[in-house]
């Protein structure tokens, strides 16, 4: 795993805009079999920029879900992350099928990057069925609950 | 003597750890979880072993399966970087116990700090000032709590660190949803969901000292500012901490030392203080018994690589740095590039970088682990990457940050760019000595493009 052209350290690379600071090139690469570095002048100062072999490998972040094709309303999630259908482990579920919500209430928590964020209804309607399992990693997008209408 | 280090974190911190373990001529071993296995990190450390599946709780804050890793690995220690088990007592004594060291501090230390509450008490013990509040078991007890103590108040979660697990509350009607979610955050982040109360203070500052003890002196490394922050986490830290009279200062760092000596505290620390922003009294917060993601802004301006400190102090060496050795110069500020979209409550902006090209010349760092295409997965924290610049003045270091920001460019995920451009155009940053409300006072708009 060991990268014995790695790392170039931030002091090579002030050393490197430095060398450019005397001259009238406007940017300077370093490509290597590992990893390329772009060191360019920009207005008042310099930018690196740095691009790794490995990073082109397939990510492991869930993607966004494919925008579904849903007839009715729907409660979709606004980011990727862990659903979670209470407060706390057992305490009770927000909301469960049949509730009456409006587009302030409540629904469910997606925690992601350690942050535990609200997830709003959005519509005003009732609660038909969700869709998603407690605790279960959701995509951005992703429906978890299907709701009908306040008229329906 | 440490041989092989094994670095128990991910991201930017642990690069640097490697970066410092590597010139001191270690061979770093990086314990990283099956989500970073292609990380900046990985790439970067001579050996990687995978620790468990990408979910903090199975990987970074699995004490069996980091300790047994790195003893498989034949590291002599480990060193935790910050958040995770950085401040687990559990942690460290499981370390001890395999036979290797922990680069932190003593148990006892831990224990005595990485409790808000116990840390509470032993400022007191060690003559520190410290803020109205207390603590509760339950929801009945906050209440209680709550009406000693007086509104508005803060929640703060008892194991906690970084903002999490940390609301505002305002009146009584808010208290009980406020105290749900604190305890759900609490327990996903530290796995403990204790919560106490505490006077929230308006016009406070934050400000925090550095300190480094070897177990028998202790010396501090100067202040540092960290007012800007929403929802309690840090965004921009400057050092040293601006505008505070020498002698309020001097005061300051004195009552930090006072701790760490109290503690006969090794390794490197942070005492915290709320500062009153008009009369400078202050008051003690919490001691954080780790390297802080701040740590660069002091060693831009005392010139003492921190991580090289904790290595050496780890290997069982005095401090070779005396108090009268410490002459800090000019000023430094770093802000935190998240990827979170800042225009949508902060909202956590996961994804691939497609391209990532960070600002560099004279007085720029960058601590980033995210190249073009790197990836921020959605387990862990925000944090991609740390804009340090240093000059002589702060005014200098005011434009230098703004300049800087201009040429950093983030493409793929959200960042909070624009929200530090904003910072470095307000006046009452420009000016200095704000307090921790300025970013209700913050004109969102920004630098006009």
């Amino acid at each position: 795993m060991s990268a014995p052209d790695l790392p170039l350290t931030p002091e090579d690379v002030a050393e490197i805009a430095a060398i450019l600071d005397g001259t009238a090139y406007e940017r300077l690469d370093v490509t290597t079999a590992r990893f390329r570095l772009r060191v360019a002048r920009d207005g008042h100062g310099y930018t690196q920029e740095w691009t790794f072999a490995d990073d082109s490998a397939p990510g492991v972040i869930a993607p966004e879900a494919a925008a579904e094709a849903e007839t009715g309303p729907v409660i979709r999630a606004p980011l990727p992350g862990t659903f979670y259908r209470a407060p706390a482990p057992g305490a009770p579920p927000f909301v469960e099928a049949g509730a009456q919500v409006t587009p302030e209430t409540v629904v469910g928590i997606i925690e992601t990057m350690k942050l535990m964020n609200p997830v709003y209804a959005g519509i005003a309607g009732t609660i038909d069925a969700i869709v998603v399992d407690n605790a279960t990693m959701v995509a951005k997008n992703a429906v978890l609950m299907r709701l009908s209408g306040p008229g329906a | 003597m440490i041989r092989r280090l094994f670095i128990a974190n991910r991201g930017e911190i642990a690069l640097r750890v490697i970066r410092t373990a590597k010139a001191m001529g270690m061979v770093t071993v990086l314990g990283a979880s099956e989500a970073d296995a292609r990380s900046l990190p990985a790439l970067s450390a001579d050996e990687v072993v995978i620790i468990g599946p990408a979910p903090s709780s199975h990987s970074y804050l699995n004490i069996a399966a980091v300790v047994s890793a790195a003893k498989a690995a034949r590291a002599d220690a480990i060193h935790p970087g910050y958040g995770f088990l950085s401040e687990n007592a559990a942690f460290a004594a499981a370390i001890a116990e395999a036979g290797m060291v922990f680069v932190g501090p003593a148990l006892d230390s831990l224990h005595a700090m990485g409790d808000k509450l116990m840390a509470r008490t032993v400022g007191i013990a060690a003559g520190l000032p410290v803020v109205p509040g207390g603590e509760t078991a339950d929801k009945a007890a906050a209440r209680a709590q709550a009406e000693r103590t007086g509104y508005p108040l803060l929640l703060k979660a008892v194991s906690g660190g970084g903002g999490r697990g940390m609301k505002r509350v305002d009146a009584p009607d808010q208290l009980d949803a406020q105290i749900d979610m604190a305890m759900a955050e609490a327990q996903a982040a530290f796995g403990d969901p204790r919560v106490y109360v505490e006077r929230y203070i308006a016009r406070g500052r934050h400000v925090e000292v550095q300190v480094l003890g070897d177990g028998h002196t202790a010396i501090h490394l100067g202040t540092r500012d960290c007012s800007i922050q929403r929802r309690f986490q840090k965004l921009v830290e400057e050092a040293p901490a601006p505008l505070i009279p020498a002698d309020a200062r001097a005061t300051i760092e004195h009552a930090a030392v006072r701790l760490a000596q109290h503690l006969r505290y090794k390794g490197a620390g942070t005492v915290e203080f709320l500062v009153d922003a008009e009369t400078f009294e202050f008051y003690f917060l919490e001691m954080n018994a780790r390297i802080q993601v701040e740590h660069p802004v002091t060693e831009a301006i005392t010139g003492v690589d921190l991580i090289e400190q904790q290595l050496l102090i780890a290997s069982g060496a005095r401090l070779s740095l005396r108090q009268t050795d410490v002459d800090p110069r000019g000023h430094a500020i770093e802000v935190r590039i998240n990827a979170e979209d800042w225009r949508a409550d902060f909202r956590p902006s996961p994804g691939q970088v497609m391209r990532a090209a960070w600002p560099a010349g004279p007085g720029v760092r960058i601590d980033s682990h995210i190249a073009s295409g790197g990836e921020v997965p959605p387990y862990y924290d925000s944090l991609i990457g740390k804009l340090i610049v240093t000059a002589a003045t702060r005014a200098e270091a005011v434009t230098l940050l703004a300049n800087a920001l201009d040429r950093l460019t983030i493409e793929g995920v959200d960042t909070t760019r624009d929200l530090h451009r904003a910072i470095a155009a307000d006046a009452r940053f420009v000016a200095g000595g704000v307090d921790t409300r300025f970013f209700e006072g913050l004109d969102f708009r920004g630098p006009v493009a």
